[in-house]
């Protein structure tokens, strides 16, 4: 059965497992390399696949030398355009909005470097990759396309998720023209990639028509879709295991190529096979975030108080398919101005596809945004946090409806204590350290939607009163083995220990795609509901028993507490789920509950979190290199499943506000279109020593609104604001505004 | 060409039999006898998800050749804790939520290890910094980590004590 | 990674004739053969491995005040060395700033000196590449070259060499003890790296076959070991190859500058040895004009050979930042952050 949480459920659930500071569950078994992952899979008679790449990105491959590779000893087979299983449905089909073009050896084309164009199987790692290297393909080349130059613009159909390309409120020109302070700026931000530390990985095994996978994902249930339609069997006939990911940022949340040539790899040899990305393969087909440039053109009146914000970004996507990074849309819920007009313009060129990378659009269009919000602050003569403190939006301001919470006043207000900002001088290039650094102050604004999508669970209890919760959840890292079984925990009123929490494969209920900060909030309501589905079983069961202290309290209610149910309006009369269960001679009960958005609520509230991100930064005044010294975020998020977990999560979020400011960009060849620094050498993330000092606040919030549990998640906010933080604080050291980033030692070197 | 080596791995000294001398020490753990808690995340020596212990030193084991080990002492991450007793860097690890989605982890728990070793760091977070820098984490588990290996640190520092006391 | 026929002699004869055969080359550590190798930049079809040579992981200090290293010491292991930190700071400060801990522990300093250029063409197997296949063209001349050459360049390459180790190494008057099929000969250190001219693929004198089996610094070099700085801009704080660096080392007695050592690194194709502007330093009081001076005087010849005009500025400038803080003195430790600037103050030269 399945019952939907109401906001006064009958029987009340007690526990103490949300909100509290456990360790990781799965903690153990990481520090111990024995948490499992993809690649670490070796089924019997397993062979390894290695995937041929395209050099060029664009044209076709004229000829592949497989003969030289099937003589090299080891090498089983050699897969083509000419020499594959068959699939179901084209791959360059769109069958949902979800489902992104992927290159699976249809035909002989390039459309971008680093695309597959065959995959050597042999019994060893290295005979394949050998093998993968004597392909010596040959190509028809075209000139490449590359960069937000590379041909005509035009304006996307739909931004992000079926966002539109313009948003129009209140007339931006009228307004800018008549605004006693005005900025105009351009803003530059590079092609990025997710890098998550686990390569893309594959072990398949067919028997028949049913197929068993290893593979990182962060959604099983699509990727079972996908999968089923491309292999024309049916979803259920494919088992994914995906109990840890070793990272994702959005790059594992839909299927990719080479994770389905894998799949193909393991049909045509008829034996297991293992398929891992080199760390330049994932340069291309497991998607990226586009380079972006950004005008934003921003007015006040003469005290400092926004007319207008025009916010306009001109993106990349790939020639052969459709994501538009909505870098615009980040200056629709900011800050309070009558008119706002958010606008794309789009340029196709010969990439891999861009997609979901860890806060898509609220990462390139806040850094843009809170750069500009720095310069008309500037330019009013007004403390960047005075600025936003009058410009704060009371009510969402494209859509003018009321917020479901909004604790930003809070965070701006305890986040500048804790940092110090009052006494920061107005002027830049004020500061210097005792050593002579220039020191200087920033800081951003931070939101990111409260999204949910929808999700199962299943609960049991059993006679021993134990209880098990059941949802497929995907821990990337976020912390769902212990923060979704805190909840499962309480859900059933039971304390964790009694608790198994059963996740990460496809057979289990599924419980949504692991994206846009929602996992915990959705699979987490999911899980709520599941239990309390089943404890009104349970206390059914009870009620109805005139040998159970309980019979007879049907109306009045129960609470699950600690593995017994107690008479609400008398607690004396309890009864525990053992006795329960035991005395009706029932070994378990089960039920589901769901987890998804509450449309009404949806309609009548606009649901963010938000955050304020102070951050310090010394520059060496003459040779231009810069560190992060301090960083203060305070975030309100709304509920706080685990605040351990919820440190941590914000914790890599701001360092990736560091990488986007300071340090990655991936640097393509303009003339062969390949990405020179497809690697972590040359591609920059920050390193230890990056990260001198974190502080996360989180203010607390409650939300009735956003779903049962008041959880908004927290995984993608502590981008945003960071980036921009940062760079705000390179400006107030030095004196000088880039708007180019990442922020280089040649963009301030001689500017200094 | 078959090549005869003999490794100790996790104080298990092994006869192995190599048919390529390509294989480097990382796939030789991983693929070939089966201690895949190292991790492979760049295979050239720039993420250090490869870090294990050879003659007491942490190295990267992707950029090792397997046959140029031939008498070596290896410790992997399989070998550190005594059955359920963590190393004190595990335990630490733990305890600072010095990690999230756990990739990097063995390797950074074995640089944690050999830095400690080193003996080069002190109780200086800046020296841990610097020393752990070799350690990629994208999850941005560093603060964590640095308390981390800062604690097992002083933990190992007071068990010395007490057994030359 | 193609295969290859892997020996492992166990003396330098065995070893010098195994690597005389074409497509042979030494194998130490291999955390830049492998690197290339697995890049597809490199295919040797014969390692012969060196590490299990007798003889050649020794740190010896000789009798006249020199030091010895050999070829196989462990970068790791010279810089952690407490003699040789003390004589020869500016070299440990360098070697610690470099790569990673696990790096620097397996890296041999033979193969420091021998390691290949970061340029993402020469790694990007498809691009045009002199040094990788002569005649084929520089496709970095015209491409991403931000962080290439500015000194000693040519048309037909405008790599650089990323050795921290050599820069100060080659300012100290460093020198390479050569094994190879006609014997043992020393060449200096300065010497060993080529300038591309027309032929980048020479990198070095060596020959086929030649083995570096030692290197070696003069006792003279001990007379900068209160005066000794290694400076190195990076894109970020650690782990990353340097933009621009600098070794400066200086004699100074009553307020003068007797001798002054300078060398640069990421500007050239070798480890930049300034001597003009040693010149000009040798003494002259050791100030802020004389270093600016000097600084200009080492680029003099600097042009850039890409969108890296910065890097000459730069140059200047960490030129005039390592001299200052050589003048005011090797720190009694290795900073935490080796080579970094933000482990020393600047306000003295703000």
């Amino acid at each position: 059965m399945s019952l939907e949480l109401t906001r006064d459920p009958a029987h009340l659930r007690h526990g103490s497992n949300i909100g509290q500071p456990l360790t990781r569950r799965d903690g153990v078994l990481k520090v111990k390399g024995q948490a499992r992952y993809a690649a670490d899979n070796h089924p019997p008679a397993m062979l390894y696949a290695v995937i041929a790449v395209s050099t060029i990105a664009r044209g076709r491959v004229t000829s592949l030398d497989v003969d030289a590779a099937k003589r090299y000893p080891g090498v089983v087979d050699v897969m083509t355009p000419s020499h594959k299983p068959p699939l179901a449905e084209d791959p360059d089909g769109k069958p949902n909005p979800f489902a992104f073009k992927m290159e699976l050896l249809q035909n002989d084309e390039v459309r971008y470097a680093n695309q597959a164009i065959a995959v050597v199987i042999a019994e060893t790692l290295e005979a394949a990759t050998e093998g993968a290297a004597l392909l010596s393909p040959q190509y028809h080349i075209e000139p490449a396309r590359v960069g937000l130059d590379g041909a005509e613009s035009y304006a996307p159909p739909v931004v992000g998720i079926g966002n539109p390309a313009e948003v129009r409120h209140g007339d931006v020109d009228v307004a800018l023209a008549g605004a006693s302070n005005r900025i105009e700026a351009t803003y530059e931000t590079p092609a990025q990639y997710h890098n998550a530390m686990e390569p893309h990985a594959m072990v398949a095994s067919w028997d028949g028509d049913k197929l068993s996978i290893d593979t990182p994902s962060q959604g099983m249930a699509m990727a079972q879709m996908r999968l089923g339609g491309l292999l024309g069997i049916p979803p259920v006939n494919i088992h994914i295991r995906s109990p840890f990911l070793g990272g994702g940022f959005g790059s594992k949340g839909l299927v990719s190529g080479p994770q389905v040539l894998g799949i193909m790899a393991a049909k045509l040899v008829g034996r297991p096979v293992k398929l891992v990305l080199r760390r330049d393969q994932m340069y291309g087909p497991v998607g990226h975030r586009p380079p972006t440039r950004q005008t934003l053109r921003i007015g006040t009146d003469g005290e400092g108080r926004l007319t207008a914000i025009d916010h306009h970004a001109k993106v990349t996507t790939s020639t052969f398919d459709d994501f538009y990074e909505p870098a615009a849309d980040a200056s629709h819920t900011r800050y309070a101005s009558p008119a706002i007009k958010t606008s794309h313009e789009a340029v196709r060129v010969d990439t891999g596809t861009p997609l979901f990378m860890r806060a898509p659009g609220e990462a390139t269009g806040s850094i843009a945004l809170e750069s500009a919000i720095d310069e008309i602050a500037v330019a009013c003569g007004m403390d960047p946090l005075d600025f936003r403190l009058k410009n704060y939006a009371e009510v969402e301001p494209i859509s003018g409806k009321p917020f479901s919470s909004k604790a930003l006043r809070q965070c701006y207000a305890k986040g500048a204590e804790r940092f110090g900002w009052a006494g920061r001088p107005l002027a830049p290039r004020q500061m210097r350290d005792d050593d002579g650094f220039l020191v200087g102050w920033g800081m951003g604004t931070a939101t990111f939607p409260a999204l949910m999508f929808q999700a199962q669970a299943r609960a049991v209890i059993r006679s021993d009163g134990s209880g098990v919760m059941e949802s497929g959840a995907h821990d990337m890292g976020q912390g769902a083995w212990t923060a979704l079984a805190q909840i499962a925990a309480d859900g059933l009123g039971l304390g964790i220990d009694q608790v198994e929490f059963r996740s990460g494969t496809s057979d289990l209920p599924d419980a949504g795609i692991a994206g846009g900060s929602a996992h915990t909030a959705t699979a987490g309501a999911a899980i709520h509901n599941a239990g309390a589905a089943v404890i009104a079983k349970l206390a059914d069961l009870a009620t109805n028993d005139e040998h159970s202290p309980l019979f007879g309290a049907g109306n009045a209610g129960v609470i699950a507490r600690e593995g017994r149910l107690f008479r609400r309006d008398d607690e004396a009369r309890s009864e525990s789920y053992a006795d329960i269960l035991t005395r009706a001679g029932v070994a378990e009960i089960e039920a589901s509950g769901g987890g998804a958005a509450d449309p009404a609520a949806q309609s009548s509230y606009a649901m963010h979190a938000h955050g304020a991100v102070f951050a310090e930064v010394k520059v060496d005044p003459e040779l231009g290199q810069v560190r992060v010294t301090r960083l203060v975020g305070a975030f309100a998020a709304g509920r706080i499943i685990n605040p351990r977990l919820v440190q941590s999560q914000l914790f890599g979020g701001m360092i990736w506000g560091v990488s986007f400011a300071l340090h990655e960009e991936a640097v393509m060849d303009h003339r062969s279109g390949r990405i020179l620094n497809a690697n972590l050498a040359e591609y920059h993330i920050p390193v230890n020593a990056d990260v001198p000092s974190l502080d996360v606040l989180t203010v607390d919030e409650h939300d009735p609104h956003v779903n049962a549990l008041g959880i908004k998640g927290v995984g993608e906010i502590g981008v945003t604001g960071s980036a921009g933080a940062v760079a705000n604080a390179v400006w107030h050291a030095t004196g000088v505004r880039v708007r180019r980033f990442p922020i280089r030692i040649d963009d301030l070197l001689t500017r200094l | 060409m078959n090549f005869s080596i003999s490794l100790t791995v996790n104080g298990v000294r092994r006869e192995i039999e190599l048919d390529d001398p390509r294989v480097t020490l990382l796939d030789l753990l991983r693929e070939r006898l089966d201690l895949t808690g190292t991790k492979k995340g760049c295979d050239r020596g720039q993420c250090g998800a490869c870090t294990v212990l050879v003659d007491g030193r942490r190295i990267n084991s992707c950029l090792a050749l397997a046959v140029s080990q031939d008498g070596a002492d290896i410790l992997t991450i399989e070998g550190v804790a005594h059955g359920d007793q963590l190393h004190p860097v595990q335990a630490a690890f733990i305890a600072h939520d010095a990690f999230q989605c756990g990739f990097c982890t063995p390797g950074q728990v074995m640089s944690g290890i050999g830095l400690i070793t080193e003996g080069q760091a002190g109780d200086d977070p800046e020296r841990v910094r610097e020393g752990m820098s070799g350690n990629l984490c994208r999850c941005g588990a560093y603060a964590g980590i640095t308390e981390a290996v800062l604690e097992a640190q002083n933990t190992l520092a007071n068990s010395d004590q007490r057994r030359s006391a | 990674m193609m295969n290859f026929d892997y020996v492992r002699p166990l003396t330098v004869a065995e070893a010098v004739a195994a690597a005389s055969e074409k497509g042979a080359t030494y194998l130490a550590s291999g955390t830049n053969l492998l690197d290339l190798m697995k890049g597809g930049v490199c295919h040797p079809s014969r390692l012969v491995d060196v590490t299990r040579l007798p003889g050649l992981d020794r740190v010896e200090y000789l009798a006249d005040g020199g030091v010895r290293i050999g070829a196989l010491v462990r970068n790791a292991d010279l810089a952690h060395d407490a003699e040789f930190a003390r004589a020869f700071p500016s070299v440990a400060e360098a070697l610690l700033s470099g790569a990673s801990a696990q790096l620097r522990n397996a890296a041999t300093v033979g193969g420091n000196v021998l390691q290949r250029t970061r340029c993402a063409y020469f790694y990007d197997a498809p691009s045009a590449c002199n040094k990788r296949w002569p005649g084929a063209g520089c496709d970095a001349r015209h491409g991403e070259n931000r962080l290439h050459a500015v000194l000693g360049w040519s048309e037909a390459c405008i790599a650089t060499h990323p050795s921290d180790f050599c820069v100060p190494l080659v300012a100290l008057d460093a020198v390479v003890e050569i094994e190879g099929k006609s014997g043992r000969r020393e060449v200096a250190l300065e010497a060993l790296h080529r300038l591309p001219g027309d032929t980048p693929q020479r990198e070095t004198l060596l020959e086929r076959g030649d083995l570096i089996v030692a290197l070696r610094l003069p006792a003279e070099a001990r007379g900068f070991a209160a005066h000794a700085r290694y400076i190195k801009v990076r894109e970020r704080t650690s782990y990353a190859f340097a933009v621009v660096s600098a070794a400066a080392s200086l004699r100074i007695e009553q307020g003068t500058i007797r001798e002054a050592r300078l060398a640069l690194g990421g500007v050239a194709a070798k480890p930049w040895r300034a001597r003009a502007a040693e010149q000009v330093l040798a003494g002259a009081a050791p100030d802020a004009a004389g270093f600016r001076e000097a600084a200009r005087i080492a680029l003099a010849d600097a042009k850039p050979s890409g969108d890296n005009a910065f890097k000459i500025e730069l140059a200047e400038r960490i030129v005039v930042r390592a001299l200052t803080l050589a003048t005011a003195g090797t720190p009694a430790r290795i900073p935490a952050l080796p080579g970094s600037p933000f482990s020393s103050g600047v306000r003295h030269v703000a």
